[in-house]
């Protein structure tokens, strides 16, 4: 890890009302690495992802303390719109907006400005096809989105994230809702994104981390109690919450 | 469907039937009469609504009829006159009809921006205190007796509008509408609340996710989402305003002549109705009359209601 990290978490606080999630969080994210984080339900994993983007700010009782960086820099000198441009997210369940599978694609680039048609257009067709998507919807862009299959859904929110040209992408248990064909084709795109994207994929499927990720961190009840190599974290892992977690004794 | 989920109460009661005897027969006697009997209850009232409305409707058709035998039914629907009490008396319904339509057009262009804006700001920005704060003063409005903002249509905003434009009269359409605006307002801001709430939290969080404002994700998600909902809040804001009665009666000077403007004095279906009732004769033209009068209130509001109801229908898919 030589290269400078793409996001750094310093003493990372997160709190909903008194509640404390996340405590004392420190990771670093180098560019062009899937990290896979996994852990049982609660134990912040989803918090830690949204805190990435500030989408936990969308709660009132939300707060946190702590830093990240953002390619060096504080996030809460970037705003939130920048912020969420550039560090995209991928929701459990496929998030399609009641529109043509098109006009979704189109969504992301239109709020932040982009009008001309042609571009949008080629934005579009470019980011269904690294969401690998393009084949099976090109002659239907017209269709509602909702419509297409769960696993086509959730590429479809690829593409969309895509199209906003992120840095980053957060998958939150993207692939939770979908069969196991749809899962591999989704993995399939996400392998397919290493060579220009930073990914960092929450999942509560231990295997998916473990096939997928470069990284893996291990959450439990808030905090961060092991991160390293994916293979070394599966094969002989340092904690024996870790060893317990992923050996199936509990969670 | 009901059979099968007949037999499958009757297999989960079997054995409880023979450990305790009494307790069984008073279960076999509530499926056997007591149910029957409730449903019967429940569908009778079902019944009596439809049988209700259709007996209201029967009537006025009676009724209306009885004009038609001695006044010709094009004279009604296409004369530009009601002069009831003149000799021979002229029932054209057009003037009412326009009045009724002034006044209420008038009152949807006031009502609807100023209702779907509140809805939005109750639903989308107002903090939480505020919010609740904001709700019950809505339903607060909503049980302002008519009569009341009547009398405050008179004593205060027609010498307001007459003097801002210059009026020989305030008593006039834009009194009316505006008056009306304001009584529509509850209902529009609540469904149209209601429909923006029950706007999924997922479209949201994806607009917001990809870096939308809240005013992008407002206008380009959550509103398109909601405007069915929206619509029909205002197809049944709409209907209030056509059925009103009292506010229009007593604040749009009740001049039975084909409007040209907002700011003249004009008379509504609705007025005239009450207006006039207490001075037919049973029996005469002019009291079978205003059934006619009636009957065409209860075609538009029926018409209007349909349409609202259509647009929920839709939202609800």
């Amino acid at each position: 890890m030589v290269s400078e990290p793409v996001i750094k978490t310093v003493h990372l606080d997160c709190f909903f009302g008194a509640h404390q999630v996340l405590r004392n969080i420190n990771l670093e994210i180098p560019a062009n690495e899937i990290l896979g984080i996994i852990g049982p339900a609660n134990s912040g994993k989803t918090t830690f992802l949204r805190a990435l983007n500030r989408l936990n700010y969308l709660h009132r009782t939300y707060s946190q303390s702590g830093e990240i960086l953002l390619d060096g820099r504080d996030i809460r000198q970037i705003s939130d719109n920048l912020l969420r441009k550039k560090i995209g997210i991928i929701f459990a369940l496929p998030q399609v907006l009641p529109v043509s599978i098109l006009d979704n694609v189109a969504y992301g680039p239109k709020v932040h400005g982009v009008t001309n048609k042609e571009t949008l257009a080629r934005t579009v067709e470019e980011a269904l096809k690294r969401a690998y998507l393009w084949e099976e919807v090109k002659d239907r862009l017209q269709e509602p989105a909702v419509r297409l299959s769960g696993g086509q859904q959730q590429r479809l929110c690829i593409a969309r994230t895509l199209a906003v040209g992120p840095q980053v992408i957060l998958y939150d248990e993207p692939c939770s809702g979908l069969d196991p064909i749809s899962t591999a084709k989704v993995e399939d795109a996400m392998q397919q994104l290493k060579a220009d994207y930073t990914q960092i994929l929450v999942t509560n499927n231990t295997k998916q981390a473990s096939r997928v990720s470069e990284r893996c961190a291990f959450f439990l009840m808030g905090e961060l109690v092991e991160i390293g190599p994916t293979h070394d974290l599966f094969t002989y892992p340092q904690d024996k919450r870790t060893d317990d977690y992923i050996t199936g004794r509990f969670g | 469907m009901p059979n099968n989920s007949s037999e499958s109460i009757a297999s989960h009661a079997e054995p409880r039937r023979s450990e305790a005897g009494m307790l069984a027969s008073v279960t076999r006697w509530r499926r056997k009469i007591g149910e029957p009997i409730i449903e019967l209850c429940i569908r009778l009232s079902g019944i009596l609504v439809v049988v209700f409305v259709f007996l209201i409707f029967l009537f006025l058709l009676r009724d209306s009829l009885s004009l038609f035998r001695q006044y010709p039914l094009r004279r009604f629907l296409f004369g530009t006159a009601w002069l009831p009490i003149s000799e021979p008396p002229q029932f054209g319904v057009v003037p009412l009809l326009l009045g009724s339509i002034y006044v209420t057009l008038g009152a949807i262009v006031i009502c609807v921006p100023l209702g779907v804006g509140s809805a939005m700001f109750i639903a989308e920005v107002a903090p939480k205190h505020l919010k609740n704060v904001l709700k019950s003063l809505v339903e607060i409005l909503a049980s302002i007796p008519s009569v009341v903002l009547g009398f405050l249509g008179i004593i205060w905003l027609a010498p307001v509008l007459r003097n801002t434009f210059h009026l020989s009269t305030g008593m006039c359409g834009l009194t009316g509408s505006l008056l009306l605006a304001f009584m529509a307002l509850p209902t529009i801001i609540s469904i149209s609340e209601d429909a923006l709430i029950s706007v999924p939290r997922t479209y949201r969080e994806a607009a917001f996710g990809l870096g939308a404002t809240r005013w992008q994700t407002l206008w380009r998600i959550v509103l398109p989402s909601a405007s069915s909902g929206i619509l029909a809040a205002v197809m049944l804001g709409i209907g209030r305003v056509v059925g009103e009665t009292m506010v229009v009666l007593m604040v749009t000077g009740n001049a039975p002549v084909i409007p040209r403007s907002l700011l003249q004095p004009l008379r509504t279906l609705t007025a005239t109705i009450a207006g006039e009732m207490g001075e037919t004769v049973g029996g005469s033209d002019h009291y079978y009359a205003l059934f006619a009068v009636g009957l065409v209130l209860f075609a538009i509001t029926f018409t209007i209601n349909l349409v609202a109801d259509l647009f929920l229908r839709r939202a609800r898919k």
